[in-house]
């Protein structure tokens, strides 16, 4: 019993490195295919390693108290609650990670968890443009889990499931059988709320490096930055591996998921070089519009 | 009785202000501001500090605050002509995130105050870069009433690019020499503000007149 849960420990660990390591190398080199559309070189593809070690080698920190100590924990915690919950590669012991059935639903909180987490450390650190950040964050998000919640209930009501792998084993046998050609509208529906989700252009006004210091985190600094930015790295990662198991038939081994993931990735930087930002009411406006018309179209379709 | 510019200027007054943290501020504001000194840490030996120097010197995060004309020279070292990002430099708009203050030219009495304010709030070591002559001399506002004439007086100053402006090149040539006085374990400055603040703050206060703000930052 007790190797079980030894191993067990063990193999988490080895997907929670692989995933963290494949999302920070994924930011880097999206940020270098960022830079080449814009005419530059660009940075390192290795830069966001730099960067978090030299936010942890900070020899000063300061605290706003508690709370601020807890939000990049409780975001972490929502980062690893998301891709832990969720399997990895199917059929692999040591990316199955915790996976049950009706995962689904806790995975749709987790992703939700930490943002609230982080609202209310980044409330205590007084600073004005915290709480306006927030607002925006929240508000955004609320907006965005709209359709992807009904493109989740439309698979969930197509494939008689709430488990992700189940979800995903159903898609297997070829390409057709993906819910992306199986089911259209849901999949729309779940990519419209990934761009959001990922906070790219159109919808990185959250952290709108222009007007409002980096949103949330503006008095994150040091130690706790660099957990909020390895948090980054594991929640894209989680991100990505949850769409593809979703929409894309899962992946049946490591360089699957590497080449459905870096695609569906590519989708962000490909909206995100293309088009401005949105206003955040605009953007609530969008989410509500036309990704949540197309969901409820998802869900309708299930029950005719 | 409320105070005038004048009351503030007298040597008591000066006095009082140097003895008593945070006396520049009002009673219910003072609790709300830290009142202790910031303490020095030393830093590791060997491997370690080189390893997170190098760490340092390949991500410089630049403060996103223009202090003085030089500001305009920080736009065409970002975008493709340039491309600082190249080089791990980016721009932060936060200071508690931020580890390079480019003061960007002249710091008038104004200006001073909210760049030693920004200063603080960074989290050390944190590298100061003067830009252009009006940091090393005061440069053509030599003798102007509100421009400050030495910038390292006030905050200490990792590298000067002189010039009246320097060009986005000699910005960039700074920003090398500072890498590699980073790599190289050379920039203790954090350490030497803290060693050294009583100076800097009566350096400080004797520019800024309407002291307002509380005396530690961190």
């Amino acid at each position: 019993m007790i190797e079980k849960i030894l191993l067990k420990g063990f193999y988490t660990l080895i997907s929670l490195f692989v995933i963290t390591n494949y999302g920070l190398l994924l930011m880097g080199s999206m940020a270098r295919i960022t830079a080449r559309v814009q005419g530059r070189i660009g940075q390192p593809v290795w830069q966001p390693y730099i960067d978090i070690v030299k936010n942890n080698a900070k020899r000063w920190s300061i605290s706003h108290g508690v709370m601020f100590y807890l939000g990049p924990v409780f975001r972490l915690a929502g980062g690893l609650g998301t891709y832990l919950f969720i399997p990895g590669i199917l059929g692999s012991v040591v990316f199955a990670n915790f996976s049950f059935s009706g995962d689904v639903i806790l995975v749709l909180y987790f992703i939700f968890f930490g943002q609230l987490g982080m609202a209310l450390g980044a409330g205590q650190s007084g600073h004005p443009y915290s709480p306006v950040g927030v607002s925006r964050g929240l508000a955004q998000m609320t907006a965005f889990e709209v359709p992807f919640t009904l493109a989740v209930i439309a698979l969930a009501s197509q494939y008689g499931t709430l488990s992700i792998t189940e979800i995903a084993m159903a898609q297997q046998g070829g390409i057709l059988n993906w819910s992306a050609f199986t089911n259209p509208l849901a999949t729309i529906a779940g990519l419209f709320a990934f761009v959001g989700m990922s906070m790219h252009n159109p919808f990185s006004v959250v952290i709108a490096p222009q007007e409002i210091p980096i949103g949330p985190p503006t008095e994150y600094q040091s130690s706790m930055l660099g957990m909020l930015q390895t948090n980054r790295a594991i929640f894209n990662g989680a991100k990505l591996v949850l769409f593809v198991n979703l929409f894309y038939g899962g992946a049946n081994n490591i360089f699957e998921l590497v080449i459905k993931t870096f695609i569906l990735y590519f989708i962000n930087v490909f909206v995100g070089v293309s088009f401005p930002r949105f206003r955040i009411e605009q953007a609530i406006r969008f989410f509500l519009f036309v990704p949540t018309i197309i969901g409820l179209a998802a869900v309708l379709i299930q029950y005719i | 009785m409320d105070k005038t510019t004048d009351d503030l200027t007298t040597r008591e007054d000066l006095d009082r202000q140097l003895k008593m943290p945070n006396a520049g501020l009002s009673k219910e504001d003072q609790p709300l501001f830290c009142d202790a000194a910031p303490q020095t840490v030393a830093p590791y030996r060997g491997i370690w500090e080189n390893f997170l120097n190098w760490a340092r010197a390949n991500s410089l995060w630049i403060l996103g605050f223009g202090t003085g004309c030089g500001a305009i020279e920080l736009r065409p070292l970002m975008t493709a002509r340039f491309d600082m990002y190249r080089f791990g430099v980016q721009a932060r708009p936060t200071p508690r995130q931020s580890c390079v203050f480019v003061i960007g030219g002249y710091a008038s009495t104004k200006t001073i105050k909210r760049v030693v304010r920004s200063y603080e709030q960074m989290q050390g070591p944190k590298f100061v870069l003067g830009l252009g002559s009006c940091t090393i001399n005061g440069g053509m506002y030599w003798d102007s009433y509100n421009t400050i004439n030495r910038l390292d007086h006030y905050i200490p100053v990792d590298q000067y690019i002189a010039g009246c402006m320097p060009r986005p090149e000699a910005l960039l040539a700074g920003i090398k020499e500072l890498k590699k006085q980073i790599l190289a374990g050379d920039t203790e400055n954090t350490n030497k503000y803290i060693e050294n603040l009583d100076w800097y703050k009566a350096n400080q206060k004797k520019i800024i007149t309407e002291w307002d703000m509380p005396d530690y930052n961190w």
